[in-house]
């Protein structure tokens, strides 16, 4: 691999992440537990949608062979998607989808804020813009998962449930590859390793105040970064492409 | 001050154009006649939220996709300044949600058709925010503050989302067959549906007498109507497409086109529910309402014990 190759990975993976985030944060848009709340959200999904298409367009344009960012998004299957796994993850219940948000929230501001140092000035200059979205997104789905660890009975054990279902997914997001290793030496991407103990730091203090206990050892799935995913994956491309698939030739 | 006088200070300030505020007093008849129709305004923001929300995760391109989220919200943006609006008038909030989830409340009767194809998108945009303006472009000089106000914001942003679908049904009219075809379909669909959004010819039409002194209106259905196909056929034409109607035809003398009346009929059957949406649209609503229902209580619950951790 070269180091342009590895940059346009890691473009990619970056993008397809904000990418289907989007997709699964936007299927609450009209449907939120109620109006203020869901005009919060479909925001959020906005801001990650953005990042995902200016990151996607970075990526068309690191490949240099002719591809749009829109047939990255709309022309490639299952096993060429390298989206983190928890973000295809179901919406489930309101405290599954703030959780998982409250997950990445809490990544996302350590690697962007790192990121924004990047050598890479494209990378950086998203990053930087990033930040400023993700600190509010951050302090939004925190709140919530606070809130439902001590509202109700109901809504403590709702997030416990979320937990048991979410948390598996969670040490992937730190899993580094060859990809890393050239970027991390032209010190164009963020080193993982040094991320995860603030972000655990964070989280289990999180999870602390919303009385969720976590376990000693959980095993830790992955997969994405070679392309692997859950079965969620299909049917959210299949819904998400199905009109550039069916008229390969169109512009919308 | 007895009631006559407040009468006459309400008249007079009518009369000087003046905006009558929340804290204003104004007539029994007037504070109703404008809760019914802000929280209808702001029902119909929401409920449209769902076809067009059907579309979002199926968008053609990361563009189209943005624009029509943020389109979306923006709806819910303009159902929510005119919640608030409504309020002002002293009805809540969950009084106006539980009439518009018992059914007992109208919304715009244009949400009950469905969106089938993408063309239906950039249609709805095009062709259904385009008679909301049309429609609520006078409200903006409203008697009632509050109201004028939200209209003012949101008519600004119906205006964007009527170029945005103008545009988007401009590439699927100039592009591939199959595009135009499902462009020429949409417009097929929605062309008779948007000209009901006027509602009922002027001869049905009850006096409006009241609704025009207070600037809550200041044209007839009939005269907003034909304004609207004048303007649009103009446009249809451009994108080389056909309006559904075969008695279409420019009068030189009013210097306006006659066209076909819709199917009153359908028209009041699908008011009266039997839309093939109607019943969705509703459940749909209601489900999200009451899937809400916990995460609404857990914030309540967890506000109510903020104030006593910090006493503590
Ligand atoms: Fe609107
Ligand atoms: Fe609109």
């Amino acid at each position: 691999m070269n180091s342009n190759e590895a940059l346009f990975n890691y473009t990619l993976r970056l993008g397809d992440t904000s990418l289907i985030l989007a997709q699964r944060l936007s299927e609450w848009t009209g449907h939120g537990p109620f109006l203020e709340e869901d005009l919060a959200l479909t925001n959020i999904a906005l801001d990650i949608l953005g990042r995902g298409k200016s990151l996607l367009e970075y990526a068309a344009q690191i490949e240099g062979k002719g591809r749009s960012a829109d047939d990255l998004a709309f022309f490639r299957n299952e096993r060429e998607y390298f989206n983190a796994l928890i973000v295809e993850q179901s919406n489930g219940d309101y405290a599954k989808t703030m959780l998982r948000q409250a997950f990445i929230d809490c990544f996302d501001l350590l690697f962007y804020t790192e990121l924004a140092k990047s050598k890479d000035s494209v990378l950086a200059g998203i990053a930087a813009k990033s930040v400023k979205e993700i600190t509010y997104h951050k302090r939004h789905s925190f709140s919530w998962i606070k809130r439902f660890g001590n509202g109700t009975e109901e809504s403590a054990s709702r997030l416990q449930h979320a937990f048991d279902e979410l948390w598996q997914f969670t040490g992937e997001l730190f899993e580094m590859t060859e990809t890393d290793t050239i970027l991390i030496k032209e010190n164009i991407a963020v080193d993982l390793a040094t991320l995860k103990p603030m972000w655990e730091k964070e989280i289990q203090e999180l999870l602390r105040e919303a009385h969720i206990n976590i376990p000693e050892t959980t095993f830790m799935q992955k997969g994405s970064r070679q392309g692997l995913h859950t079965e969620y994956l299909g049917f959210i491309l299949a819904e998400m492409q199905t009109l550039p698939r069916m008229h390969p030739t169109a512009k919308w | 001050m007895d009631t006559a006088k407040f009468e006459e200070v309400f008249e007079a300030k009518l009369a000087k154009n003046d905006f009558i505020e929340p804290k204003d007093w104004m007539p029994e008849n007037y504070r109703k006649h404008l809760i019914r129709q802000v929280s209808q305004h702001a029902h119909s923001e929401i409920v449209g939220m769902l076809p067009e929300g059907n579309w979002i995760t199926r968008a053609p391109s990361l563009r189209a996709k943005l624009v029509l989220l943020a389109k979306v919200q923006d709806e819910g943006g303009h159902g929510l300044y005119l919640y608030t609006a409504a309020e002002s008038l002293g009805i809540s909030r969950d009084e106006m949600l539980n009439a518009l989830l018992t059914g007992k409340a109208k919304y715009s009767s244009i949400f009950n058709y469905p969106t089938l194809t993408w063309a239906d998108i950039g249609a709805i945009g095009w062709l259904v925010d385009g008679a909301a303006i049309m429609n609520q472009v006078m409200l903006q000089r409203s008697s009632y503050g509050p109201y004028s106000r939200a209209m003012v914001r949101i008519c600004k942003e119906e205006s964007f989302h009527q170029r945005q679908g103008y545009e988007s049904i401009t590439h699927l009219a100039f592009g591939t067959p199959e595009q135009k075809a499902m462009a020429q379909d949409a417009l097929n669909r929605w062309w008779f549906p948007t000209l009901m959004m006027f509602g009922p010819p002027d001869r049905e039409s009850p006096n409006s007498e009241n609704a025009l002194k207070w600037r809550i209106k200041r044209e007839t259905n009939d005269q907003l109507r034909q304004r609207f196909v004048n303007q649009t056929v103009k446009q249809v034409e451009y994108l080389g497409l056909t309006v559904p109607d075969k008695h279409l035809k420019w009068n030189e003398a009013k210097q306006g086109y006659d066209f076909s009346e819709p199917d009153w009929d359908e028209f009041k059957n699908v008011i009266k529910g039997n839309g093939i949406c109607n019943k969705e649209r509703l459940a749909s609503r209601n489900k999200a309402h009451s899937e809400g229902a916990w995460v609404r209580a857990a914030a309540e619950a967890y506000g109510k014990k903020q104030p006593e951790k910090e006493a503590a």
